[in-house]
């Protein structure tokens, strides 16, 4: 069933109209690029379903530069993602597009489609708040509000409305569960959470983010603030997390990348320069510069 | 590499000057010392004023002094200082300031006299300071108590004791007389103002004769029975008055001249030169509370500033209440909403360049716009029986706090502006990732983060508010307020009502007042007050700012 669902769902993102930008925008496109020199969007296997369909996606945040160039990707639900690439090469802002947190940059512009789990996201109508509940996302830099430990959790929550407190309760015991946090603060859940170690922060954040029971979870380089210890943990919650969440995470880390992720994508000055499975990725690359970048010859 | 050549030689003369400008050393020196000049410049100001300040309500001892020529006189010493002459002549000469107060024998309170023509000084027991509430402290001797007239005590040692009776029965009329024209009266006073307005009203808006008649009629019916309890007061009144016109005393200074007064003009009386230490403090304790708690007197030169406190905290309220949410919502909108852009950076160069407009400014603008175009347009409208006397369309305390509150609305935005771009980016995005909407991050994140530096940007306003004085003399300061801006009758807060400010009194005592000496101590002691408040303002701000930057930047990471 699940299968044959996503098979039909690959077909008509095989069929999606990709070959104009739409009309109106001042930018010169870069020629259009060869399709086999991009990747193959449904590098997916045949078991897994879409939850993200990227077609054709540009950005630019000042009109005039690339940042993305038409980015085509799918993204499997209940598996991890991960984007890899030198620095600058435009993963964060791929990563930042699924949750449309690109708009409170002034002057971005964006082009294409994404679909999340059937909702056409770069519409400008969109109810960005719908948006963001359904993909919740967890920072580079540990951002916990200087609140306790238990508002930071139910802040979501309360944003959608909860204002129960056995509910909130409820929620906040689940998610710290979740988050693997739970045995070290339940005792000091009216603390100030900022007063928890760097590694509990990005637990903390973690905790908050599912607490609003998204669909997808964004992560932008978790563990670069983190100590080796830390970092295994988040990497382990990671894979816990997989069983009920899809998870895109944005790594420098390419061990990392191969340690947690199922499927990897490589990008290169704004390009998707290949997307497959991990294994398959690092074992086996297509291409030239995949090579050279994951043996370390550059970036 | 490059650090080999820093370190590069220092071998000849010139090379060692060289190296010690490059070090950096005289660039501290010179930053310190500017450092250390401004502190000792500050530390000496308040150094001035408190010492001038505090000594004032030290009861000093009365000195008698012998002058060549068989002259005496008896007085406090306040200074001492070099006679200038030319330089070159043989030894320094002092002379030394005395108060001898007395300003009704003398014409002055105070004297300076050459220590050469000095002889002798004592200083007798029986010296009395009387304080008055009129003509300033007496210094001299106490001869006779009478009463209707007649002598009742003669001589130091029997009149003292019976004056010291005397004086006390004669406060509690004193008080009782107060509390009569503060209270009763100026209650008969305020209903009759009414009725007197509820008679104009009826003559305007009534438009049937007869009716309008009768209306009339039943006031001024209610006029007359409260001009018969005036009355009734008035009686009670004169009756006090007479009783304490019965007491009078007689004393003499230190030349012999004599002088009668009524012991209920002596607001306290005391023998200087055989008080205790404990005493002193004691007398110093209550004089320094009267100072705090008490009405003004003699041109506010003697008494307390109660009414001055008073006016300046008040005004500083209000215009904390009007600054704040529009400092606030104004810095809000600038740096959270609006886009940033020529037009916002014009805007914030406006507000910083308003900071620095000259308060004088401020005031005349207040007059024209708060005091002549709003207050008469609401005298217009809605104090139409009290013209020509203007209600709101004179100066007051409202449109004095609201010209303070235009002054300082500035400082609020920077300063809220400021603490906004400080809370960080990842908060909010934090926020918006969990799908809160912009106006729940201000709210929830946002606000509360830059709390501190609202609260500073609030306190750092409400001292330079309090500080202000130039635009205050012409939107609604006075000498002497004859009532508060607060009382007993409904509405309860008279923010139309003149008042009486610490900075204005200052100016007022300091350099309009017809006796600048002996006001001096009151000038210094005023200053101090303001002072204090100032600084105890300030390092409030300080002192909530730290506690709420802990409690948002605790471990930090």
């Amino acid at each position: 069933m699940e299968s044959q669902k996503g098979a039909t769902e690959q077909s008509s993102a095989e069929l999606a109209p990709t070959e104009q930008a739409p009309a109106g925008r001042a930018v010169t496109l870069p020629p259009r690029p060869d399709l086999s020199n991009g990747h193959d969007p449904t590098a997916l296997g045949a078991q897994d379903t879409i939850e993200v369909e990227i077609r054709d996606l540009c950005l630019s945040y000042d009109g005039a530069t690339q940042v993305l160039k038409h980015i085509n990707m799918d993204i499997a639900k209940g598996q991890v993602t991960a984007f890899i690439g030198p620095s600058g090469c435009g993963k964060s802002t791929l990563l930042r597009c699924l949750n449309r947190l690109n708009d409170l940059v002034d002057g971005c512009t964006t082009s294409g489609s994404i679909v999340v789990g059937g909702l056409q996201i770069l519409d400008q109508t969109l109810d960005v708040t719908a948006l963001r509940k359904r993909v919740g996302m967890v920072f580079q830099k540990p951002n916990p509000f200087p609140k306790t430990i238990y508002e930071n959790v139910a802040y979501g929550p309360r944003v959608l409305g909860i204002r129960n407190k056995a509910q909130l309760d409820d929620i906040v015991e689940k998610s710290l569960r979740a988050a693997a946090l739970w045995e070290e603060a339940k005792e000091r859940l009216h603390d100030n959470a900022l007063g928890l170690s760097g590694g509990q922060h990005q637990r903390l954040c973690i905790a908050r983010t599912i607490a609003v029971e998204p669909e997808v979870v964004l992560m932008d380089e978790p563990c670069s603030a983190l100590d080796p210890i830390a970092t295994t943990k988040i990497e382990e919650l990671i894979h816990e997390l997989k069983k009920q969440y899809t998870i895109v995470i944005v790594t420098h880390n390419m061990q990392q990348a191969a340690r947690v992720s199922d499927f990897t994508a490589f990008m290169y000055l704004g390009e998707l320069i290949e997307f497959g499975q991990t294994e398959k990725l690092f074992t086996t690359p297509e291409k030239q510069a995949t090579e050279d970048y994951i043996t370390g010859r550059f970036g | 590499m490059a650090a080999s050549k820093a370190s590069a030689p220092r071998s000849s003369g010139g090379g060692m000057f060289r190296g010690f400008l490059r070090s950096g050393d005289p660039f501290i020196w010179l930053t310190g010392g500017a450092l250390a000049f401004s502190l000792l410049m500050i530390a000496a100001l308040i150094w001035i004023v408190g010492a001038n300040a505090l000594g004032f309500f030290w009861p000093d001892r009365l000195r008698a002094v012998d002058l060549q020529g068989g002259q005496k006189l008896l007085g406090a010493v306040r200074a001492q200082e070099a006679i200038p002459q030319q330089t070159g002549a043989a030894p320094e000469q002092y002379r030394t300031q005395f108060q001898v107060a007395n300003r009704d024998l003398y014409g002055s309170d105070f004297r300076w006299v050459d220590d050469s023509l000095m002889t002798g000084h004592s200083f007798p027991e029986q010296a009395i300071y009387l304080e008055r509430y009129e003509w300033g402290p007496f210094f001299g001797f106490l001869t006779t108590v009478r009463q209707d007239g007649a002598t009742v005590a003669e001589g130091f040692v029997h009149a003292w004791p019976e004056f010291l009776a005397l004086h006390a029965r004669t406060q509690a009329t004193l008080d009782a007389i107060h509390a009569i024209e503060k209270k009763d009266i100026g209650n008969i006073n305020y209903e009759l103002e009414q009725l007197r307005m509820a008679v104009k009203r009826a003559q305007r808006q009534e438009t049937d004769p007869t009716r309008a008649a009768e209306k009339i009629a039943a006031l001024e019916r209610a006029i007359a029975a409260w001009q018969q309890t005036y009355e009734e007061k008035a009686r009670e009144l004169s009756a006090l008055y007479e009783e304490n016109a019965r007491y009078h005393i007689v004393v003499q200074d230190i030349q012999g001249n004599e002088k009668a007064l009524p012991v209920a003009h002596v607001v306290r009386g005391f023998l200087p030169n055989t008080m205790t230490w404990l005493e002193r403090l004691g007398l110093y304790m209550t004089r320094f509370w009267e100072f705090f708690w008490e009405d003004p007197r003699e041109a506010n030169t003697e008494g307390g500033v109660f009414p001055a406190i008073f006016g300046t905290v008040m005004m500083v309220i209000i215009m904390s209440i009007v600054v704040v949410p529009f400092g606030v919502v104004a810095a809000l909108y600038l740096r959270e909403y609006a886009k940033q852009g020529p037009l916002v950076r014009a805007v914030r160069i406006a507000v910083n360049n308003l900071a620095g407009v000259p308060s004088i400014v401020f005031g005349v603008f207040g007059l024209g716009f708060f005091v002549y175009a709003i207050g008469g347009t609401l005298d217009q409208l809605f104090y139409q029986d009290s013209l020509p006397t203007p209600t709101y369309g004179t100066g007051g305390i409202l449109w004095a706090s609201l010209t303070l509150a235009l002054l300082t609305v500035p400082v609020v935005i920077v300063a809220t502006e400021e603490s906004l771009s400080a809370i960080p980016q990842e908060w909010r995005e934090g926020s918006l990732a969990l799908g809160a909407t912009k106006w729940e991050t201000l709210r929830k994140i946002v606000i509360p983060g830059a709390l501190p530096g609202i609260l500073t940007g609030t306190i750092l306003a409400m001292a330079r508010g309090a500080g202000e004085v130039a635009p205050l003399m012409i939107t609604g300061v006075v000498k002497l307020a004859p009532t508060l801006p607060v009382d007993g009758h409904w509405p309860f807060f008279h923010l139309e009502r003149k008042f009486m400010h610490l900075g204005f009194h200052i100016y007022d005592v300091g350099f309009q007042s017809p006796n600048v000496e002996a006001a001096k101590p009151m000038v210094f002691m005023t200053t101090l007050l303001l002072i204090v408040i100032v600084i105890a303002l300030n390092l409030a701000a300080i002192a909530l700012r730290n506690r709420l930057r802990s409690r948002l930047r605790f471990g930090a990471f």
